[in-house]
């Protein structure tokens, strides 16, 4: 090993540590932290940090809406203008393989980064 | 390109191919997508250091189709082609600089084959995101390239005296 090694190596350390510690507190937050991010036809509307309550009214260009509500890592949705109401229906959601679904407004609330669902599927 | 070269060449494409296997066995399961060894590189900096940069080159590009072909899909195949052609591009300008021996090109290898997966990943999956994982995969590509470059350093050692 040669100098140079070492003085790429630690150039390569430092650029790597840096750019860790850039991440953390720059960007501000941990961003392994479970967000609840609702979607629109695909667009991204936004996201809300799991871990704070709030209520969130969201709505759509044609009149309708759907009211989300966050509360002890929970996500539900209250309210909602469509005809059928499944995504009222649908019980309250904390993992992250399970959305909330609401197709007459294209709308679908997800939590990223949470933690995983131990059974894949509940039939009822 | 003489028979003893060709000859070479082959065997250091099946060692390649073999390390590959052993990799798929031994997957390093320490939560961070991608994060590999890099067994295989051993194989691509001794090719660069004995019997120069176009053979190596087609080394690392056989051995990232037999090993997709094989035992991997098609997006595996994908991301591990943008990590060899970019480690590969990294170390051989490595080499030409003549500033740094073989640990330092190997680690110049290592860390380019992560950040060239990362990068075709981020575009192949729309996941911004995934950059948060770039520091961790450079740090673990620097220490299997400082692992190899020593192994590395000893074997060309060897097999130049061989093909002398």
């Amino acid at each position: 090993m040669k100098k140079n090694d070492f003085i790429l190596i630690a150039v390569i350390l430092i650029i790597a540590i840096t750019a860790l510690l850039g991440q953390r507190f720059l960007l501000g937050g941990n961003p392994d932290s479970p967000m609840v991010v609702v979607t629109i036809d695909g667009v991204e509307y936004g996201r809300y940090p799991l871990d704070e309550d709030r209520e969130e009214r969201i709505s759509l260009e044609d009149g309708s809406y759907n009211v989300l509500s966050i509360s002890d890592g929970e996500v539900q949705m209250k309210e909602a203008s469509c005809p059928d109401q499944i995504c009222v229906m649908h019980r309250p959601i904390h993992s992250s393989n399970d959305p909330i679904v609401c197709l007459p407004n294209r709308v679908i609330v997800i939590i990223e980064n949470g933690e995983d669902s131990s059974i894949d599927t509940i039939t009822n | 390109m003489n028979t003893k070269k060709i000859a070479y060449l082959g065997l250091l494409i099946a060692l390649a191919f073999v390390l590959s296997y052993i990799e798929v066995l031994l997957p390093l399961n320490i939560g961070i997508p991608g994060a590999k060894i890099g067994l295989a590189n051993i194989v691509v900096v001794v090719a660069l250091y004995t019997i120069g940069g176009k053979n190596a080159f087609l080394l690392s590009i056989v051995r990232v189709l037999l090993v997709g072909l094989t035992f991997g899909n098609f997006a595996m195949m994908m991301y591990s082609m943008a990590g060899a052609l970019l480690s590969f591009a990294a170390m051989y300008i490595g080499k030409r600089t003549k500033k740094l021996s073989t640990t330092g090109v190997s680690v110049l290898g290592g860390v380019f084959h992560n950040v060239g997966q990362i990068i075709v990943a981020m575009f192949v999956l729309e996941t911004k995101q995934l950059i948060y994982y770039l520091p961790f995969l450079i740090i673990i590509g620097t220490i299997s390239g400082v692992v190899i470059g020593i192994l590395s350093a000893m074997i060309c050692k060897r097999v130049k005296l061989a093909l002398s």
